[in-house]
């Protein structure tokens, strides 16, 4: 493919996606716990669903990590959302739809899905 | 042929939410970063992680001392010295279960808590990055890489807003200086090549990637790590000379370099940003990798125009400038590759930009400072040895010191060696100032003795001799001398007799003199850098270090204890409990002594490597 000034314009603006994963350019972070608890309760399904919708929603900046245990094993999966200037929330008792959700309605739409928060501000995420 | 991403798998690789950058660079590769990326491939399979996990090579990351590397992006943490097998657990771990681990953090030399992100480690906190600043974060053999993060965006501005005049009066406003190691002004040099006759309208634009100081690898660096950066920089000179060819001359030791620049050169092409009609505009240029046999003065521009003509690489004389007659008698611009990498960002960001960083006043000649940052390989005995870039201005204490970590084994600072094989070496105080205080840009080290040179940077600590030092850049220089001007060949050769029967202990009264002497002829008649520059260790090493020339001469001794001939190891017979380590560690059986018993060494074996002096835990073996 020959480029031209434009195409390399929009070239680079195609590319930006990788950038801001790669560089952390996000507005918000999710973290999937990821602990032997959280495992084998089922984050592996939790994190699949969220980088499945993320893929399909072609959502490039927000930023999904690990962490271990939370120390509340009876209520993986958990999950913590981070949204740039805001107090991080705590999702208890997870599955792939209530991450969706999550996804939906906090991480893109602002409001905390409180029927699966567990606690706002409790700690915070560099 | 280079196949560019689809615009699905850019979609796709969007949502890989960790990437994994592994060093490439020569030196972690040669301490099997590959077998790192490799393991690291192996296990995320394992784990079923790679739709959401990458593994990306880089070029260079700097910090060579303790590779291989690897960065995990986008968090910022840094491992160090990794070896395949410590990968299952790594993944496991931090990758898995989102624990970074510390063992494999750096741990600062003084300090107990590791240091996770890579940006917190003093080695990287006072670079500044303008042609390293990709380093770490693209595949360099990836040219969308490049284009994310802005690549070729100076080549589109220029052609849709800038006139070829407006490009070199840009580049003379930045004051950008040749990094090769003259410091000549880029801009000017440009503007006269821009203004010169060719009989048939060729011009030629050179990129030297020769680099043959021992010890450098700037230019091998941002190659590997970002080689469309060279290249932009190339298109952007042709267009602003008028050239109609480009020419990348790379030494033949390095091989990744080659590789990563016709890699490179290919992908350009298939993107039309290399050719004909470049970004659909009239502008034209081709660039092609001549590959040169590692002769060091295959570096200076006239002998590297002969040697891509298919002439003996010798040097000529330059009553004609090679701007005017170079490569086949056309006027040609030769740059080093840190020079033409910085040329993107001049066009992308502006002059004024550029001139913010840096030293001195340039607003009415480019002479007037040194804007913009340095590559350094920063070596010897320093802590952190590797390559860094600062700002034109930075002191040495804060590179030797505060980047480098300071001297290794808590030593004592004694000299630093500046400018490659014929720079020169600064000790410790200079003129009553301490010599760390020193602002580091091109006239600051001539004045102070030595010079910028390519970026060369060795550290000595008291443990090093001065003399031994001017030696080993004389045998350097003295191998690489074409041998075609009288003052260069023989005046290296002599100088190299003479600083060995110093070192050997046979030094005469009259032999400062005489070098001396010798330096300044070879400086009055040589034909070309190489001579006239050749005596610089010797000369800044009488200047500085005179004593310790005359303690050789006179005393018969090495202060630093180096020079063989000139020290003999004895055992305190006070200090000696018999415990034999040192009789353990000679490799010459030169020790002898009892258990419990007072040791002596008998000079007739002793090979003065001085393992024994290194193995005494109770200061008992003497060197004198
Ligand atoms: C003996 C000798 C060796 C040189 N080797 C190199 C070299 O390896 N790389 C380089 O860029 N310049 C080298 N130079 C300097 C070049 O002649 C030339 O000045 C430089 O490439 C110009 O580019 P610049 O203005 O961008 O620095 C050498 C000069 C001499 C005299």
């Amino acid at each position: 493919m020959k480029l031209t000034v434009d195409k390399l314009a929009q070239l680079r603006d195609e590319l930006q996606a990788q950038k801001a994963a790669r560089e952390g350019e996000a507005r918000a972070q999710v973290t999937v716990h990821m602990g032997t608890c959280g495992i084998s309760a089922g984050a592996r399904e939790v994190m699949n669903a969220l980088l499945d919708a993320l893929r399909e929603r072609q959502i490039t900046d927000v930023r999904v990590t690990t962490s271990g245990c939370a120390g509340l094993c009876s209520s993986e999966p958990m999950a913590t959302v981070q949204i740039r200037d805001a107090a991080p929330v705590k999702y208890v008792d997870l599955s792939a739809s209530k991450i969706i959700r999550v996804l939906d309605e906090h991480v893109l739409g602002g409001q905390v899905v409180k029927e699966f928060a567990l606690a706002v501000g409790s700690e915070r995420i560099a | 042929m280079f196949e560019s991403t689809s615009h699905e798998d850019r979609a796709g690789q969007a949502t890989q939410r960790l990437h994994l950058m592994v060093c490439a660079g020569t030196g972690c590769v040669s301490n099997n970063s590959m077998k790192v990326k490799a393991a690291l491939e192996e296990e995320l399979a394992k784990h079923d992680l790679t739709r959401e996990i990458k593994v990306v090579a880089t070029g260079c990351n700097g910090f060579c001392g303790v590779g291989p590397l690897l960065l995990v992006q986008p968090d910022g943490i840094l491992y160090q010295k990794l070896k395949p097998s410590q990968i299952p657990a790594l993944v496991e771990e931090h990758l898995v279960k989102g624990r970074p681990v510390e063992k494999h953090m750096y741990h600062p030399p003084e300090g107990e808590q590791p240091v996770p992100l890579m940006n917190d480690i003093p080695f990287f906190k006072k670079q500044v990055l303008i042609t390293l600043r990709n380093r770490g974060l693209i595949d360099p053999e990836n040219i969308d890489d490049y284009i994310a993060r802005d690549g070729y965006q100076a080549l589109a501005k220029m052609l849709t807003q800038l006139t070829p005049e407006q490009v070199v009066e840009e580049v003379k406003a930045s004051a950008l200086r040749g990094r090769g190691g003259g410091g000549f002004p880029t801009g000017v040099k440009w503007e006269t090549c821009r203004n010169a006759h060719s009989e048939d309208g060729a011009k030629y634009v050179i990129c030297n990637a020769d680099e043959g100081d021992p010890g450098a690898f700037m230019d091998r660096s941002i190659i590997e790590g970002n080689p469309h950066s060279v290249i932009e920089g190339m298109l952007i000179g042709a267009y602003a000379i008028g050239a109609t060819r480009g020419y990348i001359y790379v030494r033949l030791e390095y091989p990744l370099a080659l590789k990563r620049f016709q890699l490179a050169l290919e992908q350009a092409r298939a993107y039309g940003l290399l050719g004909e009609k470049i970004l659909g505009t009239d502008f034209n240029l081709d660039i092609e990798v001549h590959r040169g046999a590692g002769a060091f003065v295959c570096g200076e521009a006239t002998a590297l125009m002969a040697s891509i003509e298919g002439r003996v690489g010798e040097p000529r004389a330059k009553y004609v400038h090679t701007v005017e007659r170079g490569l086949w008698n056309r006027p040609s611009c030769l740059n080093n590759v840190e020079t033409w990498a910085n040329v993107p960002l001049i066009i992308r960001e502006g002059a004024k930009w550029f001139t913010k960083l840096g030293t001195g006043d340039v607003s009415e000649n480019p002479w007037g400072g040194s804007k913009g940052t340095k590559v350094f390989s920063l070596a010897g005995k320093v802590n952190n040895t590797g390559l860094v870039e600062v700002p034109m201005g930075i002191t040495l204490r804060e590179i030797i010191y505060d980047i480098g970590g300071g001297i290794q084994d808590g030593k004592k600072f004694k000299a630093v060696q500046t400018g490659g094989p014929s720079g020169g070496c600064l000790p410790e105080r200079l003129l009553d100032v301490d010599i760390l205080d020193l602002e580091v840009d091109f006239d600051t080290l001539v004045k102070a003795g030595s010079m910028m040179g390519s970026g060369g940077m060795v550290v000595m600590a008291e443990d090093d001799c001065m003399i031994d030092v001017a030696r080993y850049f004389i045998e350097f220089l003295m191998g690489e001398s074409c041998g075609k001007c009288t003052p260069c060949r023989e005046g290296l050769r002599n100088m190299a007799k003479i600083l060995k029967r110093i070192c050997d202990g046979e030094g005469r009264e009259s032999d400062i003199e005489l070098l001396e002497e010798l330096g300044h002829a070879m400086m009055d008649g040589s034909l070309c850098g190489l001579g006239t520059s050749a005596p610089n260790p010797v000369i800044s090493t009488i200047r500085y270090f005179r004593d310790e020339f005359e303690a050789h001469i006179r005393d018969k001794k090495c202060p630093a204890g180096v020079c063989r001939e000139l020290v003999e190891y004895s055992i305190d017979s006070d200090r000696c409990n018999g415990c034999t380590l040192c009789a353990q560690a000679c490799p010459a059986r030169a020790i002898v002594g009892e258990q419990k018993q007072v040791h002596a060494v008998e000079q007739t074996h002793c090979t003065k490597c001085g393992a024994c002096y290194d193995a005494c835990n109770f200061h008992a073996v003497i060197r004198n």
